[in-house]
């Protein structure tokens, strides 16, 4: 593919929008199925450092977003994988670096590039992808993923504070928005489930594609990284498009209604996107990840009364609408008084507390996901949210916001945070960079 | 290991023949004439003297006194600690030599005192005729023949310590008994990929109680293992004792005769890292003596000597691997290292923190390895 010379469109990450491939590509536009690609990838891949290290046959890819089970365009302006419209699965892993050099930390970064853009093309990573290789040498890419489509996955990296230690001379460059999270009241964090140097989100419309890509990045990181916990979700908690509608979490509430869209892009350089002025040059574009999580209490929420349930998080269950109000979009009243003189909406509700109207104009562009970790010793569902929170700045926003929920959210009495992470993410890749490449300059 | 059994003996197979045609520079006849001799090596447990340390290109022969009050060992090194040639166990007072086919280059002579570490080094240099620029196939070849000669030093320490553990239970000596297993373990577990080829011998010297089939008697080390640590007591175990040297004998005269080609060598490695990553880490493996570590690190050492073993080969196809290789080895050794207790290992009683954090050095090092058999495939 390396000699293809059409023009790299830097497209944003709007696949739903991209403007279609013209009749006359059909050749390249059946080079995105599994398996029928090897035979050009593996001509024109160069192989490099155990075979990854093939960016080049990569970045002349046009983007062929036009699919609804195709490719989500990997390069651009912004990293995909945060305001791309939420896919249904979530497998997301937070790496230790193991190497202590610098460059080895840099390799890896580029092999995990150069590998995440065939991943998201839907091929298989390699010289010689899952099946084509020699018999004697293990497959390069592990296989599982051959035969299904692309499914809109997405990789997003984000750089955990413990990166900017001092191993790898990035100290200086630790942005001061990426703060190291306070004690919230309430939490109970499990170091085995939270921080990391790097974390890793793979979102996608297939399990089985986001665990593919997972595996693939952790076995390119062998002896360089090391998996420190990872979390497989299902069932998306929010919309990041007014084209989706709202999903519900396991408290069977509808999720993310008021949450930041990919529409509203003014309104998206004023909450999540790192400006030039916020600093360091190479956060611009970029985004901070908060992830948290949160086990829920399924059974004792379960045993609780619709009405103190719908009290607890501030709207209907069926609607979804605020309560006191008919429509799930319907403007929220905070001044509305029922017959007998008490709010509409509780003072002490989730909705209510966690509002822009009550947090400084604070908001967050949210893509959690519910997980079911099978049942604790207890027999209880091991089961609950995995938050996840993209902001233009976590001290102003997500760490205000949960200061203001550990106080005083009742639904606090039916979770408890128990995973917790911070995470600079970098502004997009254009091709023939890598992730990050502006942090190591 | 048991556990893998039918697995490890399909990648190794096993291959008889009549071994050890030298591939190495063709003998000077004159370099046996010209007075030199053998090379005097007089190792003590803080030095590593050699009588000289040049030598001819061909056939050298080392003799190695220990004046020292531990067990040692002496090895001729090439590049990456490839063994050219080695003699284990040579035990305080005692005198060995090693005869060994050297072409000409640079090597280092090393003695480790209480077989530990990385040994008290010296370089050795090996002039005379040059030898034709190796062929690949040649290369290869090399790389059995070097094999051959590692499986071959092994089993005779291997039947020794064997020997000696066997002796200790039939005395009645639990302690003694207890410090030489995980001694004797050693040798079997760096031949491992060989000397669980022989199909029923690997279940009748090392099965785990759970790995045992129904209708078959538990026998081995791990049979001993149970009554010397749970029972404190080889009370019982005596017939196990020989019925474990016995078989070691017959898997030794078996080992001798097995030759690997260089893709079963590279997979020996690879298994021997399989082994550790799915039982040692875990501690399954000598649950009862919590002697792991040491078959970690002799799993380990067993693995490395496969691939210095392919290492000129490797060397020409795929650089970039070969230090990819070296920097994991050192990683495994350096965290083993920490577990370290004069010639052994502390109790295996990791956290598990303690246990990923080894686990992943072990991934580090079997990824790289897994490549080698792919890059020695390339014709």
């Amino acid at each position: 593919m390396t000699d293809d010379t059409a023009p790299e469109p830097i497209a944003g990450e709007q696949p739903a929008t991209s403007p279609a491939a013209t009749p006359a590509e059909p050749a390249r536009r059946r080079g995105f199925s599994r398996r029928g690609l090897f035979g050009a990838a593996g001509a024109a891949v160069a192989t490099g450092v155990a075979g990854y290290a093939v960016h080049s046959a990569v970045s002349a890819e046009p983007s062929q977003a036009v699919d609804n089970n195709g490719p989500v365009e990997f390069h651009g302006t912004h990293q995909a994988g945060i305001t791309t419209p939420v896919q249904d699965r979530l497998h997301f892993a937070a790496f230790d670096v193991t190497t202590t050099k610098r460059e080895e930390l840099i390799a890896l970064l580029k092999e995990w590039t150069a590998a995440a853009a065939l991943l998201t093309a839907g091929r298989d990573i390699g010289q010689y992808g899952a099946v084509n290789g020699p018999d004697e040498a293990p497959p390069e890419d592990t296989g599982e993923a051959v035969g299904l489509p692309p499914a809109h996955l997405t990789i997003t990296v984000g750089f955990g504070p413990s990166l900017f230690d001092k191993r790898f001379g990035l100290a200086a460059k630790r942005p001061k928005a990426l703060v190291d999270l306070p004690h919230f009241i309430g939490d109970d964090l499990e170091d085995a489930r939270s921080y990391g140097d790097i974390a890793v989100q793979a979102c996608s419309d297939d399990p089985q594609v986001a665990v593919h890509a997972i595996r693939n990045l952790a076995r390119i990181g062998f002896g360089r990284t090391v998996v420190r916990y990872s979390q497989l979700g299902f069932g998306r908690t929010s919309s990041t498009s007014r084209a989706q509608a709202t999903p519900r979490n396991l408290f069977g509430f509808k999720d993310g209604t008021n949450n930041l869209k990919l529409e509203d892009a003014a309104k998206l350089e004023q909450q999540l996107w790192v400006q030039p002025e916020d600093g360091p040059d190479w956060m611009v574009g970029g985004s901070y990840l908060v992830s948290r999580r949160i086990r829920m209490n399924i059974e004792i929420w379960d045993r609780t009364s619709l009405g103190e349930q719908e009290g607890i998080i501030g709207r209907g269950k069926g609607t979804g609408a605020p309560l006191g109000k008919a429509d799930e979009f319907d403007a929220i009243d905070f001044n509305a008084k029922q017959a007998d003189g008490e709010p509409k909406m509780p003072a002490d509700s989730h909705v209510r507390l966690a509002h822009p109207q009550f947090n400084d104009g604070a908001e967050l562009l949210r893509r959690g996901y519910n997980f079911v970790d099978g049942s604790d010793g207890l027999g209880r569902l091991d089961a609950g949210l995995f938050f996840l929170a993209y902001q233009r700045d976590p001290r102003k926003q997500f760490i205000p916001i949960q200061n203001h929920l550990a106080k005083n959210d009742k639904m606090n009495e039916y979770i408890h945070h128990v995973g917790s992470g911070i995470f600079a993410c970098p502004p997009g890749v254009t091709p023939g960079s890598y992730w990050g490449e502006k942090l190591f300059a | 290991m048991s556990a893998s059994l039918g697995r490890k003996a399909s990648i190794v197979g096993v291959v008889i023949g009549l071994a050890a045609l030298s591939a190495c520079a063709k003998n000077d006849p004159a370099a046996k004439d010209d007075g030199t001799g053998p090379v005097s090596v007089q190792a003590t447990d803080s030095g590593c003297d050699l009588s000289r340390r040049d030598v001819k290109s061909g056939t050298s022969t080392f003799s190695i006194s220990n004046g020292g009050s531990k067990i040692t060992e002496f090895y001729v090194y090439a590049d990456g600690d490839r063994v050219m040639g080695e003699v284990e166990n040579i035990g305080p007072g005692l005198k060995r030599d090693l005869i060994v086919e050297l072409p000409t280059g640079k090597y280092q002579a090393v003695c480790k005192p209480g077989m530990v570490g990385n040994g008290i080094r010296g370089d050795l240099t090996v002039t005379g005729n040059a030898p034709a620029q190796a062929s690949e196939d040649a290369l290869l070849k090399q790389a059995t023949d070097s094999y051959q000669r590692y499986v071959n030093s092994q089993t005779v320490a291997f039947v020794e310590k064997t020997t000696e553990f066997v002796t200790a239970v039939k005395a009645g000596d639990v302690a003694k008994a207890k410090a030489l297993f995980p001694v004797s373990r050693t040798y079997w577990e760096r031949i491992e990929p060989v000397a669980s080829s022989f199909g029923d011998l690997d279940p009748k010297i090392d099965a785990r109680v759970n790995d045992v089939e129904p209708g078959t008697e538990w026998t081995g080390y791990h049979r001993i293992e149970q009554a010397l640590w749970v029972g404190n007591t080889t009370k019982g175990v005596e017939k196990y004792a020989d019925q474990l040297l016995f078989d070691v004998k017959t898997v030794v005269a078996k080992a001798k005769t097995v030759k690997l080609n260089p893709l079963q060598l590279a997979n020996g490695a690879k298994s021997l890292l399989d082994e550790v990553a799915t039982g040692k880490v875990t501690g399954e493996e000598d649950r009862y003596s919590h002697t792991d570590l040491w078959d970690f690190q002799a799993n380990v050492e067993g693995s490395q000597a496969a691939i210095q073993a392919l290492r000129p080969a490797l060397q020409t196809r795929d650089a970039a691997l070969v230090t990819q290789l070296d920097t994991q080895f050192k990683a495994v050794f350096a965290a083993l290292d920490k577990y370290r207790v004069g010639d052994g290992f502390k109790p295996y009683t990791a956290t598990e923190a303690e246990k990923k954090t080894l686990a992943a050095v072990v991934d580090g090092l079997a990824e790289p390895v897994s490549q080698v058999a792919g890059v020695i495939a390339k014709k």
